[in-house]
């Protein structure tokens, strides 16, 4: 049977499944939940009304054996930007809803204010159960309490309390094929989730089939050498996963890019303390493991688990990410500190980025010194979790905390927090922040691969030369990734590996029984862009809020003192295409 | 001259993380890569960084230098 829609309306407590609009057909994850939600939802709406819609599209590959093709993408207006929002996941839910047959779960209206609900997904079937006994629980609570309803295999979606408090630094929590979490992490959609009523949706497992296969052949033969060219790169087949994303702090420190102290500097002196290679022999050493998939069929590996000097299990799914927030940014340098602090986010369901730059900018407030790990937990357990006032003033994330307390030094675009790479120093990503139609996203448009890594050749981040032309290439090519349901690192073969890209056009050819070119995709990415870009400009976002923060103009960032100095013709040159 | 050399992810196996290491005047950066074994072994040279910047295994190298060097790594 064809795919099908599954719409559910939160106000009238319905669902309907309805056919897949011809318009549709060809789109997947990223493509199709902004698409919906440009069609659908009111530019001007709040986000936490009941004109906003959450929407849910697994990738055009999802559900086939096609390696890496486990992401799921979560589409809404963002509650922190202002603007459209997706946010992708590894995790079980693509592969579940693909093979169930839902190309897309829209959600829209709102409860009765209070009440939340369980949506249990199964073939042409939703289940809309209030869920007293679930309200106030975290995210390993909620998944406990549905595994043991169901079938293990069953997916799993849920927020915790700073979800069902609205926080704009809440996530949506997936589970993954080990039964820890993996999350929607930016942009606030556990608010959204939160507003909607909805705790907890499930996808039932039991009654799902194979997605169909239009040529069969065709598809095994492009996914073995798909496969092969995810093995054969240096950084995908071997960086990846001995050493986890975690790599990345040396590198970046070395670099001179690795925020420290609230983007004060650009090296932290406790790199070593907190790197990839110290995490990998600390893994050898007490046990765990080093190599995990985040969603099944994944080749790279690239995550793990995380085990404290005993032994005891302490996190997973510990990224580059996570590290460096509360590593250099926080002044962290215990690394199983930075592990606690990361599982009890898990269960909470806080975006890694958006909470460690906050408690970041409450060590300018005088709120806690840097370096202070147990603080830091402390104000995430005790006070983000339990919604005290400090609680919601830090669940408001970077932009309102700076507000409220009257800072200048604001490290965001768009309302989003910047991740793990100063853009004064790495300019090609800084060209990424400030066009990006989700705000601060280093995943948007990866130009660190460029100017750092030597991916796809190399272009001096101290340097303006050809970065809005490399940002502008990039955020296009994932834009259509982000369609398929990959993972964004198959970017690292993409760009090196010249079987890599047509392999992966040749599968969705063989599962959808047409003839994309390399122009196709290509345009696809681009029409996503000028979509979202629409719909931005529509909710009230212009060309102004294409910049970067104003300090970084002139604030010298240690050690190569690199300033933030292009202007605001070349950013807008960005949308020239 | 004195060269701090730096050596990362795989580089690090069997061989040191970071050294103070001594070099004759005029020595390049190559001849250093040269020297570690880095050519022949599994894992090709990814980055080469002098003082935090990118250059060319050719860079020539001077008093003080830290030469970083990666095989290719990858992350987001």
């Amino acid at each position: 049977m064809a795919d099908q829609i599954y719409r559910v309306n939160m106000s009238t407590l319905t669902f309907t499944v309805e056919e897949v609009p011809t318009a549709w057909m060809g789109l997947g994850g990223r493509g199709l939940t902004s698409t919906i939600v440009a069609a659908e939802v009111d530019p001007e709406c709040h986000p936490l009304g009941p004109n906003n819609k959450l929407v849910f599209a697994p990738g055009l590959l999802s559900g086939t054996a096609a390696a890496n093709s486990g992401r799921n993408s979560c589409g809404a207006k963002s509650p922190l930007t202002g603007g459209i929002k997706e946010s992708n996941v590894g995790g079980t839910s693509a592969g579940i809803m693909a093979k169930l047959g839902v190309k897309a779960l829209i959600i829209e209206g709102q409860p009765t204010e209070g009440k939340f609900y369980h949506l249990h997904v199964s073939k042409e079937k939703v289940e809309i159960v209030e869920a007293p006994e679930l309200v106030g629980k975290d995210n390993y609570e909620v998944l406990d309490a549905m595994l043991e309803k169901y079938d293990k295999k069953v997916a799993v979606m849920s927020i915790g309390r700073p979800g069902e408090m609205r926080m704009l630094l809440s996530n949506i929590s997936v589970k993954d094929p080990k039964g820890k979490l993996r999350s929607h992490g930016r942009g606030g959609m556990g608010a959204v989730m939160g507003s909607k009523g909805i705790k907890c949706i499930t996808v039932d497992a039991e009654s799902y089939k194979e997605t169909t296969l239009a040529d069969p052949e065709k598809f095994k033969e492009a996914s073995k050498v798909f496969t092969q060219a995810l093995k054969d790169n240096p950084i995908s087949g071997e960086g990846l996963p001995a050493f986890g994303t975690n790599v990345l702090v040396n590198i970046i420190n070395e670099a001179g890019g690795l925020p420290t102290r609230n983007f004060r500097e650009g090296q932290f002196e406790f790199a070593e303390n907190i790197c990839g290679e110290t995490m990998a022999e600390n893994i050898k050493a007490r046990g765990g493991d080093t190599t995990h998939g985040c969603h099944a069929g994944c080749v790279i590996q690239c995550s793990q688990t995380y085990n404290d000097k005993e032994g005891n299990y302490l996190t997973s799914g510990f990224e580059y990410e996570m590290i460096w927030a509360y590593g250099a940014n926080l002044g962290i340098k215990d690394l199983d500190v930075i592990a606690k602090i990361d599982a009890l986010m898990d269960d909470l369901g806080v975006d890694a980025i958006e909470t460690g730059n906050t408690l970041a900018m409450a060590v300018d407030a005088g709120i806690l010194a840097y370096g202070d790990g147990a603080k830091a937990y402390e104000l995430i357990a005790n006070d983000i979790a339990k919604g005290t006032f400090l609680g919601r003033i830090l669940g408001g994330g970077v932009g309102n905390f700076a507000k409220l307390y009257g800072m200048v030094r604001v490290p965001v675009v768009k309302n989003q927090s910047i991740p793990a790479y100063d853009p004064r120093a790495i300019k090609g990503q800084g060209v990424t922040y400030a066009t990006s139609t989700m705000g601060a996203d280093h995943t948007a448009g990866y130009a660190v691969a460029t100017n750092i890594l030597n991916s796809g050749g190399h272009i001096d981040p101290l340097t303006k030369e050809g970065q809005v032309a490399l940002a502008r290439n990039l955020q296009i090519a994932t834009a259509a990734v982000d369609s398929t349901g990959m993972c964004i690192f198959v970017a690292f073969p993409a760009l090196d590996d010249p079987k890599c890209l047509p392999a992966l056009i040749d599968m969705i050819n063989a599962r959808f029984g047409v003839s994309l070119t390399g122009d196709d995709v290509v345009n696809l990415g681009k029409n996503i862009l000028k979509l979202e870009r629409a719909f931005n400009q529509r909710a009230g976002l212009t060309s102004a809020d294409d910049r970067l923060p104003e300090f970084m103009k002139y604030e010298a960032l240690p050690p190569h003192n690199a300033l933030w100095d292009f202007t605001n013709e070349e950013i807008d040159a960005f949308w020239d295409f | 001259m004195t060269i701090t050399v730096k050596l990362f992810a795989q580089y690090r196996e069997g061989r040191f993380k970071e050294e103070q290491r001594a070099y004759p005047e005029g020595t390049c950066a190559k001849e250093v890569v040269t020297e570690l074994g880095i050519y022949e072994g599994r894992f090709p040279l990814g980055v080469l960084m002098l003082n935090g910047r990118h250059q060319p295994e050719e860079v020539e190298l001077e008093e003080g230098d830290i030469l970083s060097l990666f095989p290719k790594v990858g992350g987001g």
